[in-house]
């Protein structure tokens, strides 16, 4: 058998060009191994090549996301690949959509077999993990070592048009498909220790997660915009000059709160963006980009709304767990209430 | 509630003059069974046959499976309020011939039975492969009702077993289990320190072919109760049930119930197993509030940390599993519930016709939609007539060369919601 | 966390670019943002284009939160 032709697609950062001032990296197309096809061609031997690689910037993909599909796959309709494999992103969310994006374009398509890999938190994961194989992978690239086997494995078999195994036997994240296989104890003893593990409050994972129905009933409309006070909150880290809270730029392990008393206008002597996970320099030469303070002084001056809270609140959304996110939210809608807050902007990167 | 279960282990089955159990073989006269069962006007006539582990056989369409038991001390007798007298049973001493079973067949009275393939990849899917089976092939008398069909298939069926089991009483056990299941109060005594663990079995009840007897009361006219778990090993809880083969509880596994065995071999050590609820699965919104109402209030009253409610069936019964588990959990009790999954052949649609939040804690018994192709085996026992019309087979199911494509709905037991076997689903 | 402010009880409206991930999250009011580096803004524009960019967009935010939903809805800016 001729060996399988693998097309892999990565980032700016792990073709090694550059961070984020690289992100609007147009789709290149490479001979050969990049980066961390290295690994997977390691693991790959003799049964698979990676022919090419394609690198596109994160926010080029994310912004220009039709012409940048449009130019990938035009790239890959004469290479004819055997599989297609993007990533992994790990934590990375705009890495994570954009791999997400491209192999179910792929997929749909081209109709060509496609894998990736991503952190389980990734946004990517929650957008495509019912629609693609997505390995799970540790949610930094420290974790290239252990996720690079379960693709190829997996990379192989897909090109091979084998039958695929549960998501717990093949390390591809649930979601997608129910596949059977026989457990190593029966069902009642499975349920007998999960019940003295809920009970004793420890860990236990349950055998088929339910559907997310978690979706909360929207508000009722704002009746007087005029006599409402509306505040705004945003997860793209617009802190006041220097950080005075020092909220990571990643992985964020608290929210801000400031005042802005007085202030009409953001600019790049008072404001700036703590966020690192896209280009700083346009929230930094203008934060109202991102935290719209000038417009709704405006507002508040020409009586549209009643008044613009004293005081917003900011998060960094970049890589932080959605578990903490939640947790600072409710913090956050807490002291709105009590501030007696009407009405909520919140701004996202 | 003190029941020794002493196992006699059946190694073989043959036909033999006289009916008895030496050295852990089964000698079965049919002649003699065969007269008990046309002491019953409503059939016409019977056949038996012997599928063995390991044999190139195909059996279908299998009704239902029974293991042979006996009373060898204390009250009652085995099957009662269906085949014997009604007395409260579950205490004393009680023989099993561990390895065999019968296994009822014949004309199809339904859409819903089953098949078992004793070699090959069906029978990695159903726990009757491994058991040495006495195979009733049934002929009844022409103009039956449906549920006069089924009646006498299910009493024929018990009596064999029955007359069998009996067989055993004198034999010496090859092992020898003691259940022995205490009041509230006993158990709280002896067990201070232990969560107070509860089982809430649920059985289907929606009519003719997906019916549940309980001492012979049909358990959709009964509302949600309790028992000992000792008395479900003497065949309190028969099945009348040919709900899709993979998810009925046949009354082989009603009396090795394995949610029952697995408690009972953690109580006293990890937990104390303190009640067994029983209810069902009815076909009105009504009865389904009522009932699970019901569950939740006895749970609650009896002050249980956790329980684990195991379903029957699939479709409509979710809603009485989500309502019983949600209900529970809302009486501050924790649940884990056991089902399986429709999730389509390709596995990608939703798994469960309801869910909720509160359903946290879920064990599968797999996807009863995956199709699987079974070779052609060199011996039909039943006919294979039926195989692209029970649940789980199609149009097409049967090629030419006698090889099935079917769902694994279609094997008997293969998605057992009492956890009986291995299988699962990610 | 545009879920938890909406299920404490005050109306939100979130402003983003990926809007698929605004669904995925939960988010009732969506409002579609320019790019991520400058969701309301565009710095190829004059000052003055760029407030009335960001202008617009905040007034479509304002008459998401004036207007009742029954579901996930995405108001595209005018």
């Amino acid at each position: 058998m001729s060996k399988i032709k693998v097309v892999h697609y990565i980032n700016q950062f792990f073709a090694g060009i550059g961070g984020e001032e690289f992100a609007d990296h147009k789709p290149e197309i490479k001979d050969g191994v990049v980066g961390p096809g290295m690994a997977f061609a390691a693991s790959f031997g003799e049964s698979a090549e990676i022919v090419s690689t394609i690198i596109c910037g994160d926010s080029y993909f994310n912004e220009n996301l039709e012409q940048a599909k449009k130019t990938i796959l035009d790239m890959l309709k004469d290479i004819k690949p055997d599989i297609f494999i993007a990533g992994p992103a790990f934590n990375a969310g705009r890495y994570g959509v954009a791999c997400g994006t491209i192999c179910d374009a792929v997929k749909q398509e081209l109709q060509i077999p496609v894998l990736t890999g991503m952190y389980e938190e990734n946004p990517g994961a929650e957008m495509f993990k019912d629609k693609l194989y997505i390995i799970a992978t540790k949610d930094s690239a420290a974790g290239m070592r252990s996720a690079v086997p379960p693709m190829a494995t997996l990379a192989l078999k897909l090109a091979k048009g084998e039958k695929i195994g549960a998501s717990k036997e093949e390390g591809y994240m649930p979601g997608l498909t129910r596949v059977n296989f026989f457990e190593e104890q029966r069902g009642s003893k499975r349920a007998v220790d999960m019940l003295l593990s809920k009970m004793a409050g420890k860990p236990f994972v349950t055998e088929y997660p339910m559907p997310d129905f978690d979706r909360v009933e929207p508000n009722h409309a704002i009746k007087d915009m005029k006599s409402v006070t509306l505040a705004i909150v945003t997860s793209g880290g617009i802190v006041p000059k220097g950080n005075p809270d020092r909220i990571e730029s990643s992985s964020a392990s608290k929210f801000g709160e400031y005042d802005i008393t007085g202030v009409d206008n953001l600019t790049a002597d008072t404001f700036e963006t703590a966020h690192g996970g896209y280009d700083p320099v346009y929230a930094n030469t203008d934060a109202d980009r991102v935290l719209p303070v000038d417009v709704l002084r405006d507002f508040e001056r020409e009586g549209i709304i009643g008044k613009l809270h004293n005081k917003y609140y900011a998060t960094v959304g970049n890589g932080t767990s959605t578990k903490n996110s939640k947790n600072y939210a409710a913090e956050i809608a807490q002291r709105l209430k009590n501030d007696n807050v009407q009405a909520v902007i919140l701004t996202s990167t | 509630m003190k029941l020794e279960l002493g196992y006699i282990d059946i190694k073989d089955i043959k036909f033999s003059d006289i009916s008895k159990v030496e050295n852990g073989v089964l000698h079965v006269n049919a002649k003699e069974l065969e007269a008990i069962v046309l002491e019953d006007e409503h059939l016409k006539a019977v056949s038996f046959d012997i599928a063995k582990p390991g044999e190139s056989v195909r059996i279908t369409p299998v009704k239902d499976v029974i293991e042979p038991r006996a009373k060898v001390e204390g009250v009652g007798d085995m099957f009662p309020g269906v085949i014997t007298k009604v007395a409260t049973v579950g205490s004393g001493i009680t023989h099993v011939l561990r390895g065999a079973a019968v296994v009822t067949v014949g004309k199809i009275v339904g859409f819903q039975e089953g098949i078992i393939d004793m070699t090959g990849p069906g029978a990695d899917y159903t726990p009757f492969s491994k058991t040495n089976n006495l195979v009733v092939d049934f002929t009844p008398r022409e103009g039956l009702t449906a549920h006069e069909h089924e009646k006498a298939i299910r009493f024929a069926g018990l009596k064999i077993a029955y007359v069998l089991g009996k067989l055993g009483i004198d034999a010496k056990p090859d092992e020898v289990k003691t259940y022995d299941f205490p009041s509230v109060m006993e158990g709280i005594k002896a067990y201070p320190e232990l969560p107070r663990v509860g089982y809430v079995l649920m059985l289907q009840s929606q009519g003719l072919l997906h019916d549940t007897y309980v001492y012979g009361v049909d358990m959709k006219q009964s509302l949600t109760t309790m028992l000992s778990p000792t008395e479900v090993m003497d065949g309190a809880i028969l099945s009348g049930n040919c709900v899709s083969a993979c998810d009925k509880n046949t009354t082989y596994h009603h009396q090795n119930n394995p949610v029952i065995e697995d408690l009972f071999s953690e109580h006293g050590k990890t937990l104390n197993f303190a009640a067994m609820i029983i209810t069902n699965e009815n076909v009105y919104l009504a009865d389904k509030e009522r009932s699970s109402d019901w569950s939740a209030k006895l749970v609650d009253y009896l002050g249980l940390d956790g329980v684990i409610i195991s379903q029957e069936g699939f479709g409509n019964p979710d809603t009485d599993l989500i309502m019983n588990c949600t209900k529970i959990e809302k009486t501050g009790t924790h649940t884990v519930i056991i089902t399986d999954e429709y999730a389509g052949r390709d596995g990608t649609s939703q798994s469960l016709a309801d869910a909720d939040p509160l359903a946290n804690a879920l064990v599968t018994a797999g996807n009863a939609n995956e199709l699987i192709t079974l070779p052609k085996l060199d011996k039909v026992i039943g006919t294979l007539d039926y195989t692209e019309k029970i649940a789980g087979g199609f149009a097409g199911s049967i090629d030419g060369g006698g090889n099935i494509t079917v769902e694994i709905q279609a094997i008997t037991g293969a998605t057992n919601e009492l956890g009986f076997s291995r299988l699962s689903a990610r | 966390m545009v879920k938890e402010i909406e299920r404490a009880g005050i109306p939100v409206v979130h402003v983003c670019t990926v809007t698929p991930i605004s669904m995925t999250v939960g988010a009732n009011r969506i409002v579609p943002a320019v790019a991520i580096p400058y969701p309301l803004g565009n710095p190829a524009l004059s000052e003055a284009e760029e407030k009335e960019l960001r202008r617009k967009i905040l007034n479509t935010a304002l008459s998401a939160l004036e207007t009742e939903i029954d579901g996930q809805t995405i108001f595209e800016v005018k």
